[in-house]
């Protein structure tokens, strides 16, 4: 109990400390470094292109099912997103897609 | 004045109200699937709030508390909020009193409706920035109480169903990648992740590709400079 108390409180904490360490450092009445600026404005885009490859960090390409359910329900996210960017149909029918792939298909 | 700002924030933010559900109704069924009631989903919720550390840190829950090991993960997971926060440095200048709430609650999806978000004429900024962040908060919240109550009543086999964060991602990059004109980032984003991992095994990659991505980053503002 109190061991889970103090990890959700870590966890929490450090978490803001992610969100707020910009602010600190690069306060709101004195001008942003322009390399600060070039970083702000092109590392999203390479960060959620790693987050992605972390989330298929334990695929095992050389084993059974070699990954095929990963790449057949994320090939369906990015079809059905870009034709309807509808959030509920990309994450809820790719999931759906996925759970059956793995639950009834590839087992 | 508030009220105009609830109004032009709540259909922006219905997209994520969807995705948000959908998340957080899965976060809250792998919370209850370990034995945590509804009481803890709205704490972790409401104090946490950020999608894939939580589910991370479902996995945390169940071993005894190591405070390195708890820093440490949660910094590799959420290193990339330090480049939301750059990024976020101008529009949150004039928040005020709401500024520290703005920070907070800087999920991927909330800076990502931000990005592009403005407010109509004749509506206050902070309060349309804050309407959009609250509501955010409140879906996530709203999600993993639904998830995790009726993950109890009703036992289904809930494996695969942490594939809602991956899909998630998958869409924040579509919609990334068709909203710019400059692919690389992205490109190297998946490329020099997907090197680190095979070069650097599991537990090392993420620190590994930060500075990597970095360093090529930066290289690549020199030569655009130069």
């Amino acid at each position: 109990m109190i061991s889970v108390i103090l990890t959700i409180l870590t966890v929490a904490a450090v978490t803001f400390l992610t969100r707020l360490l910009p602010f600190l450092l690069f306060p709101a009445n004195k001008e942003t470094p322009a390399f600060v600026s070039y970083a702000g404005r092109v590392l999203p885009y390479a960060i959620i292109g790693m987050l992605i490859v972390y989330c298929f960090k334990d695929i095992r390409f050389y084993a059974w099912p070699f990954g095929i359910p990963e790449l057949l329900a994320s090939a369906f996210v990015v079809l059905i997103h870009k034709w309807k960017h509808n959030l509920l149909f990309s994450i809820g029918g790719g999931t759906l897609l996925y759970m059956i792939l793995v639950q009834a298909v590839f087992v | 004045m508030i009220k105009k700002a609830f109004r032009a924030a709540f259909p922006l933010t219905l997209p994520v109200f969807m995705g948000y559900l959908f998340l957080g109704i899965a976060f809250g069924v792998l919370l209850s699937s370990e034995g945590f009631h509804v009481g803890w989903a709205i704490f972790m919720s409401v104090i946490i709030y950020a999608g894939s550390m939580q589910f991370v840190a479902i996995e945390l829950l169940t071993l005894p508390f190591n405070f390195l090991s708890t820093l440490l993960i949660t910094l590799m997971v959420n290193a990339r909020h330090l480049f939301y926060g750059l990024s976020m440095l101008d529009k949150f200048k004039d928040s005020g009193k709401l500024k520290p709430y703005m920070i907070f609650s800087l999920t991927d999806e909330t800076f990502s409706l931000l990005c592009s978000a403005n407010p109509p004429d004749g509506v206050s900024k902070k309060w349309f920035f804050f309407f959009i962040a609250v509501l955010n908060h409140f879906y996530w919240i709203l999600g993993g109480v639904i998830g995790n109550a009726a993950g109890n009543l009703i036992p289904f086999n809930s494996k695969g169903i942490d594939f809602a964060m991956t899909a998630l991602f998958i869409v924040i990059f579509v919609d990334q990648w068709e909203n710019s004109n400059n692919h690389l980032p992205a490109v190297l984003g998946i490329v020099i992740t997907a090197a680190c991992r095979l070069l650097f095994g599991t537990s090392w990659f993420i620190p590994a590709a930060m500075l990597c991505l970095l360093f090529s980053l930066t290289m690549l503002r020199r030569r655009e400079s130069a």
